[in-house]
Order: C-alpha cells, then structure tokens, then sequence
C-alpha cells in the first residue's frame, strides 16, 4: 500500500519492472565474489589471534614457508606501517595485525598455496609468541578509571585529550534547561537499557580473487558496497598508487554497511605479488562473525519529562556504546539520532568506547537502533501511564519541518506525522488486538547521506541506452537508475541497459551507504539524462534544419512545428552524420538528503512458560520520499524489519572471558528465519524530498530502527513488564517475568 | 590425497570429474564442474546457500562428500529451467521481487521446488517451515512466501 502526498504522476517512475539483473540471478548465472577463478589461482587462508588481547612477541612462519603446496606467506612486517594519524591507520592495523593482537580473530598471518587445504595445513604450523594482556570486553570495563588500554594508539576525537584512552568519542548536546523542566513537568519517566554486539549477518562471506601482474598493476575482483573504496584503501594500506589498481565489482551478496570497509584485498595483493599468482581469498562464516563488522553494543540511560496531557518537556539521556578495538564515531552518530520529537529542553550525552572486540562497522542506520530502543520504549511507559494512545501521544510532540533536529539545525520537509497518521488509519491499528495477544508502536528515522557519484549515459544506434555508475547494486538500484533514465528519456524501462563498472570506466563513486545510492547516483543519472535531451535536441533540429529553440522533448520523441515526431532511434541512427557519438558524463556531490521516518506496529503473544515470543502480526510504515521502484522500497523496509526483530529477540555476540565469540556460527548465532515470521505488511509513505528531481529520501536506512522498541512495548503490555535489555530472548523474558 | 572417480547426473547431463574424499559435493559442484549457482554461505548447513536435490531430495551439497554423490542423480539451480523458459517458481521470483542481493536465492529455489514437488498446494506455514533452512537477509521472506504461493497456482494449472 503506498500514500502519497502531492507528487507528480510519472510513466515509469513508481512502477515495477523486473529488474534489469535478476534473470542472471534466478538461474545461478550472477558471478559474486566467490564464483571467480582464475587459471593458475592460489588459495589463502588466515592465521587469527586466539587471545584476546596480546603483545605478538615474534612470529615464526618458516615452515609454514616450507610445506608443500605453499607460495607465499605474510605477517604485518610484509605492510608498511602508517602513521597512527594517518586516516586509514585503524584499518589497516585491522586487516594485519602490527606487533599486537587486539581481539580474538585478528589477523595475524596468511598463506598462499595451491589449495585450501594446503593454505590451512601451513597456518597450523606458524609459531606466535604471546605476551598476554588484560582483556576489556564490556563498556564498564572499558570506562573503569584503572582500565588498562585497549588499544595504545587511540586518541579520543572531537575532545582535548592527554594521550591514549579507551574513549573513543564523546559529544554533549543540550537546548533549554532541562533541571527546570523535570521539576515542573507532571510525570517523569526514567529507565536504564542495554543492547548486544549483533551482526550484519550478510549471506555472503567477505571473499576477493586479486591477480598482482609483473608490472606491479592489480587486477581485483571483489563484492563490496563500493569498489573506489577497495580501491582507495588497499592502495593506502599497502603503499601503491590508486592508479595502479583496478577493481571489478562482484555482485553482492548483502551488505547492510558491513561492507562498507576493507579485510581482505591488500592480504591478497601481497600474496600474488610475492607468489606471482592470482590468489584467492574468501572468509568462512566462523571468521565472518569473529572478524568483521559487529554494530557496537550499547548502555543508555533515558529520562523524559511530560505534562499530564502529553506534552513531552524535557528528555535527558546517555548513551555508551562499545566500538570495538579501534576508534569508532558510533557515539557522536548515536546522540544525533534521537530527536523525533519536539523537547523544548534536551540534554544528550554520548561517549563510545573501545573494546577488545572485532573493530565495529556500520549496520543499517548506524548506531540509532540502540538509542531508538530507549527512547521509544519510555515514551512508551509515559503513554501508558498517561493512559494516552501511543500514536496519539507521538503525533502530539512529533517533529515537523522547521523543528530543531538535536544538533539544532531545523528539519527539512519530512513525513514523521503522515507515517503516523497512516499507521492510525491502518486496517492493522483499527483491527481489534487479537486475544492473549498485546500491541506495540514504535518509531525511528534516519538522517540519510549524498556524497559523490558519477554516471555516464551512452545511447546506442538503435535508440536504447546504457547507463553506467559505479554504485554496487545491493537491493535493485540498477533498475531504479532504469526508471529515472526511462522517465527522463522517455524511452521504455527495458530498452536501458543499467550497468556497475568498473574502477576504470566510469568516475569515482562513494559507497553505497547510507541510502545514498537511489538519491545521488540516481541523480547524476537525471543530470547526464537532462544534458544527453539538450544535445538530442540539437542533433533533431540539424536533422529537420530548424533551430534548436524549436525542437521540444516530448516521449522520447524531438518534436517541432511543421514536422514529423522525430523519435530518439531515428537520431542516434543518424549520430555520426550530426556530430558522433551521444554520450554524457553527470558527476555530482550530493548535497540534500532527507530523512526518512518510520513508525512500526507490531501484536504478539508472550508464552509465560517458555519465555517464548512470536509475532502474530506486523505493519511498517516508512516514508520513501517518491517509491521508485515500489517493491524494492517494500523489501527495504521488510528486510530492515525482520533485522530489527532478530535483533529484538534473538541475536547477539557471546563472548567468554577471554573475547572468544562462543556462537560464531549461523547454528549459534541465530538469524531470523521464515518460520518465526508473520509477512510484514508495508505502507509506503511518499512525501517528496524537494532536493532531488523525483522527491527520493533513499530507504535502506530506517526500517531497522524501530522494531526493538516496538515489540518490547508489546511485551510490556503483553506482560505488565519492561524489557530493556536485547535481545529479549526467552531465558532472559523468564527471568524478568520472575522478577517482581 | 589420492582422487576418485565419481560419475553421476547433474542437471540431465551424465558427468563425471574426479574428487579427494574430503571434498563436499559443493565444492565440486563449483570448482570441477563450474557450476557455481550453488552458493557457500556458512559451510555447516545452517544458511542453506548451498541446496541441491539428491535424488529428488532436498539437501545442503556442503554436508554431502562428492563422493557420495556416486551415481546419483543432482539438480542444481542451473538446472531447473526449461531450456530458454523459466521454472515458475524463477519467474514468480522475478515478478514479485522475491530476491535483493541474490546470493540465498538458488538455494531457496531448491528448497521451493523440492516442497512443491512433493506439496503442490502448501499452506503458508507449510512453506515457512519448508524454507526454514534457508537463510534470507534481505528480504524477511515475505516476497519469498508470496511468490511461491504464486508459483503453487501457476504449477497447478500445468499439466504434470
């Protein structure tokens, strides 16, 4: 179901084509990272710290150097080391360890040899000397006076610091006079939250194919949110020049921001420079969850003012959240993430701080879930309390245009209170709450981000288009650039060919991160679009011998007074007699994104035996700004739903004392799965973002966001009890249940 | 490691390659036969990535040794087309947006399959549960039920 708000009604744009890439996808034709090989391709396995935390006294890899099948083998004494201030310091110490070991599963050796099982035989015979160190796991003992250091080259940012910390951020932000407020405000809730470390949990493991040629140039085929970042990174962690490397996406096996960074490729690099090899490098799911990416976990404490008609005063919160070894923004993010609402006095602190844990990475709208779970389960507590319908009592204090966000600027045009009204009027909120069963609303937003993006757009003779970016498509974006290019052209959506290329055929492009993808590159696309039409005018009035003024663009036809229609196939047929090839390049640093707000409403049951959870029904509205290809805007929303309910309910990081991840399986580590779920209705919000030609707000960020909140104020009034620690797994729903 | 000679059927075409006894029937499914629609995902037989039918069975070819795949007869996603026109199932897919990233969605296909092969007419639950081994994170499944569901109704209107 899709509302929308004043916006134009267009051909293509807002329909669902089959997307350009899926036959390939349906019949196993889609070559990802894994599916390449290379004649002549070695295979690389890891040696990977099994502590915690240690001083790497020496490693010896002589007879790993030996053993048959072996080609190649580095530590970090084969990676230059950059300079703690360097910018791509902490990931490069990240992908090989330098002297010290910072988490169970840090790098710290790879082998190179002719199968996998030679690689691995070599690893076990590598000898580390250990000097172990104190291991930090949680935010307590990270923020203890006496902590030892997590990691010797942190320096706090943002903050004057005297040396080393284990702080990695922290950021006040404050309007109005909180204090005052709380004293006059009629009812004050306040109430402590805690989140796990969760995983992106991407089905395709991190894997690279790199093939380093004699004259020093790199060939890397690699699955990542973006191939310029590969690139980027691996030159600065390996010391060679960005020019000399080309990287060709693979498709992409979900990401979810996981991969938004680099593990592999310079490891790989190394190798096939010194075995003169191609090798190949490919993570298990083990070293997936020991090595990569977690979402930080988190410590909040949240307290809210409000008058006894709803009127939410004053909010005053904390939050902690533990970033892994290396520094981390997830704090500053998480402090800005918060204002949904209107609190005319806010006080908002957040500090991150390091741990002996895998080095976090971004995970769908980076570091708000965990703020949103506090917030919106207080504000929940307030509405009953209040005895206020939770809708009621959000649509009372929600943020309109012109509204503060927390850092003070106000909000641009946003859809928070038509996502609310939506959910009001749904069939879902007007339905009666099934018996034994209890209702939960929840909300959440996300800033969304521009950067830079390049397209070329090239119209072939016979009237088609090829329209070329360098945005992996990680969830349909290619038949989204289709759309926009067929709606500017207007040319049939299948008559586009849409294309991710290369390093070294289309401009440098950001990652796909942050929605950026549908909002920035689409954008360049409508850019070369707009130009490719000037120059196909010009061209039409060459054709027909008029001006160009007098030749319009009407349906992918020049049109001009006195003449036939002159459609785009009969142009670029004529291309080499009216001046060459139609070609255009668009680039652009985006500026503009909106936000994109989401109110979820989730009924379930709790079985008070077993502690048991189940979702009986599900509803999520979002606003997409303009939905350019519906169905993948509801499956952005769907997936980023059922994210949220596993981390809700089932997933988390356990570690014993010494950092070991104990469930670092997909068996353990428990994602949801088809059974566990109900479908998960969709209401597709369209308020348009004005700073894009179409209104799109970019969707991949928010869904996440409130469904931790949502089913917890479910549980509270299935249970009459607050569940304010993830995930609410049934040991842990039993326990509290127990507790009176 | 010394190799054996494994002949079997994969996707109607008699094949044969050669394989240590440590191999799993995945790995020479992509690397001796090139047929790399079967994907990798955990390696344990949790994600399902890695489905094939073994003798009209459902299974995860991670947790098969090749050699046990000795005369037996494979179906692979590359194989459930018929020539040049989509299994109903692939073209449900597609209509209903049932993939975003891709990389589970042979695996779910078999899966699929192997239920209406055996279910023409599954409830809801009867196809969460059969595709409970088989791990989406894109999606949250509800595009993945709802095409099978339309795959049942297409499937029920051809002549078996």
């Amino acid at each position: 179901m899709t509302v929308t708000e004043d916006r134009p009604t267009y051909k293509w744009v807002g329909t669902r084509p089959i997307r350009h890439d899926g036959y390939e996808k349906v019949i196993g034709k889609a070559r990802f990272a894994a599916d390449l090989n290379l004649p002549g391709q070695l295979h690389a396995a890891y040696l990977r710290s099994p502590h915690g935390h240690a001083r790497i006294i020496s490693i010896d890899t002589s007879t790993a150097a030996g053993m048959p099948g072996v080609k190649a083998v580095v530590t970090g004494a084969d990676f230059p080391d950059l300079d703690p201030t360097d910018p791509n310091f902490d990931v490069s110490v990240n992908v090989m360890a330098r002297g010290m070991a910072l988490y169970n599963g840090h790098a710290l050796a790879a082998v190179a040899a002719s199968t996998r099982a030679e690689a691995a035989a070599a690893v076990a015979t590598i000898q580390v000397e250990y000097e172990l160190l104190p291991v930090i796991l949680t935010l307590d003992e990270s923020m203890a006076d006496d902590a030892p250091l997590v990691n010797e080259h942190n320096i706090t940012r943002f903050v004057e610091s005297d040396g080393p910390s284990n702080l990695a951020t922290a950021n006040v932000l404050e309007r109005g006079d909180v204090d005052a407020a709380f004293a006059a405000a009629d009812l004050v809730v306040e109430r402590e939250f805690d989140t796990a470390f969760v995983h992106q949990g991407y089905i395709e493991p991190h894997g690279c194919v790199v093939d380093v040629g004699p004259n020093g140039k790199a060939d890397i085929w690699a699955s990542s949110q973006g191939h310029f970042m590969v690139r980027s990174l691996t030159a600065a962690i390996l010391g060679w020049e960005p020019s000399k490397i080309k990287v060709t996406p693979a498709e992409i096996g979900g990401g979810f921001g996981g991969k938004t960074t680099i593990y592999l490729e310079p490891i790989a690099a190394r190798l096939s420079q010194m075995s003169g090899r191609p090798v190949k490098l490919v993570m298990t799911r083990e070293e997936v969850l020991r090595a990569t990416g977690p979402a930080p976990a988190s410590q909040s404490r949240v307290k809210i003012g409000a008058s006894n008609d709803g009127e939410l005063t004053a909010i005053e919160c904390w939050f902690g959240y533990t970033v892994g070894c290396t520094n981390d923004l997830a704090g500053l993010i998480g402090a800005m993430s918060v204002a949904s609402y209107k609190f005319p006095n806010l006080k908002l602190e957040a500090i991150g701080m390091l741990t002996n844990t895998p080095k976090t990475a971004a995970y769908r709208a980076p570091s708000a879930p965990q703020a949103a779970f506090a917030i919106e389960s207080v504000i929940d507590e307030i509405a009953q309390a209040l005895d206020m319908d939770p809708i009621d009592l959000r649509l009372k204090n929600a943020v309109v245009e012109g509204d503060p966000t927390a850092m003070g600027m106000p909000h641009p045009r946003i859809g928070f209170v038509e996502c609310l009204e939506a959910l009001r009027d749904s069939d879902h909120y007007r339905s009666p709450v099934p018996d034994g069963a209890a209702r939960g609303i929840g909300s959440g937003f996300w800033f969304n981000i521009g950067e830079q993006s390049s397209a070329t757009v090239n119209l072939n003779e016979d009237g088609t288009a090829t329209v070329i970016t360098g945005s992996p498509d990680i969830g349909g974006s290619r038949t989204s650039m289709a759309l926009m290019a067929a709606e500017e052209l207007g040319i049939d959506v299948y008559s586009i060919t849409p294309v991710v290329a290369d390093t070294e055929s289309v401009g440098f492009t950001d990652v796909t991160e942050g929605s950026r993808a549908t909002f920035s590159t689409g954008m360049a696309v409508v850019n070369a679009c707009r130009e490719l039409i000037e120059e196909l005018r010009a061209r039409a009035a060459k054709i027909l011998g008029v001006e160009q003024d007098a030749v319009t663009w009407v349906d992918g036809t020049a049109v001009a007074d006195g003449h036939d229609p002159l459609p785009l196939a009969a142009i670029t047929a004529k291309a080499k007699s009216t001046g060459g090839p139609l070609t255009v390049t668009a680039s652009l640093n985006a500026g503009g994104a909106g936000p994109s707000f989401a109110v979820h409403c989730c009924d379930l049951t709790v079985d008070e035996e077993t502690g048991q959870v189940t979702i009986l029904r599900y509803t999520a509205t979002q606003d997409a700004g303009t939905a350019i290809h519906p169905s993948y805007v509801e499956g952005q929303m769907q997936g980023g739903t059922v994210q949220g309910i596993g981390w809700a309910l089932n997933e988390e990081y356990v570690f014993d004392d010494e950092g070991s991840m104990e469930n670092a399986s997909f068996l353990d580590y428990r994602i949801p799965v088809a059974s566990d779920l109900p479908m998960i209705d969709t209401i597709v919000i369209e308020v348009p973002n004005p700073a894009h030609p179409y209104g799109v707000r970019g969707v991949g960020e928010t869904g996440i966001v409130p469904p931790m909140a949502t089913i917890a104020n479910a549980i509270a009034r299935a249970t009459s009890t607050r569940m304010t620690s993830l995930p609410m797994s049934p040991p842990k729903i039993l326990a509290a249940l127990d507790t009176p | 490691m010394s190799r054996t000679h494994i002949t079997c059927t994969v996707n109607g075409d008699p094949v044969d390659f050669l394989a240590s006894d440590d191999t799993s029937l995945l790995d020479a499914l992509r690397d001796e036969l090139g047929l790399t629609g079967a994907k990798e995902g955990c390696g344990t037989g949790d994600c399902g990535a890695c489905s094939v039918l073994i003798d009209g069975r459902l299974n995860c070819s991670c947790l098969v040794f090749a050699p046990e795949a000795e005369g037996s007869d494979i179906v692979t996603v590359e194989g459930i087309a018929d020539g040049d026109r989509l299994h109903p199932l692939q073209q449900t897919f597609l209509e209903g947006a049932a993939l975003q990233c891709g990389i589970c969605t042979p695996g779910v296909l078999i899966a699929a399959k192997a239920l209406l092969d055996e279910n023409p007419d599954p409830t809801e639950t009867e196809i969460r549960y059969a595709l409970a081994g088989n791990l989406c994170r894109c999606t949250g499944y509800d595009k993945i039920i709802r095409s099978v569901q339309e795959a049942a109704v297409r499937l029920k209107g051809v002549v078996r």
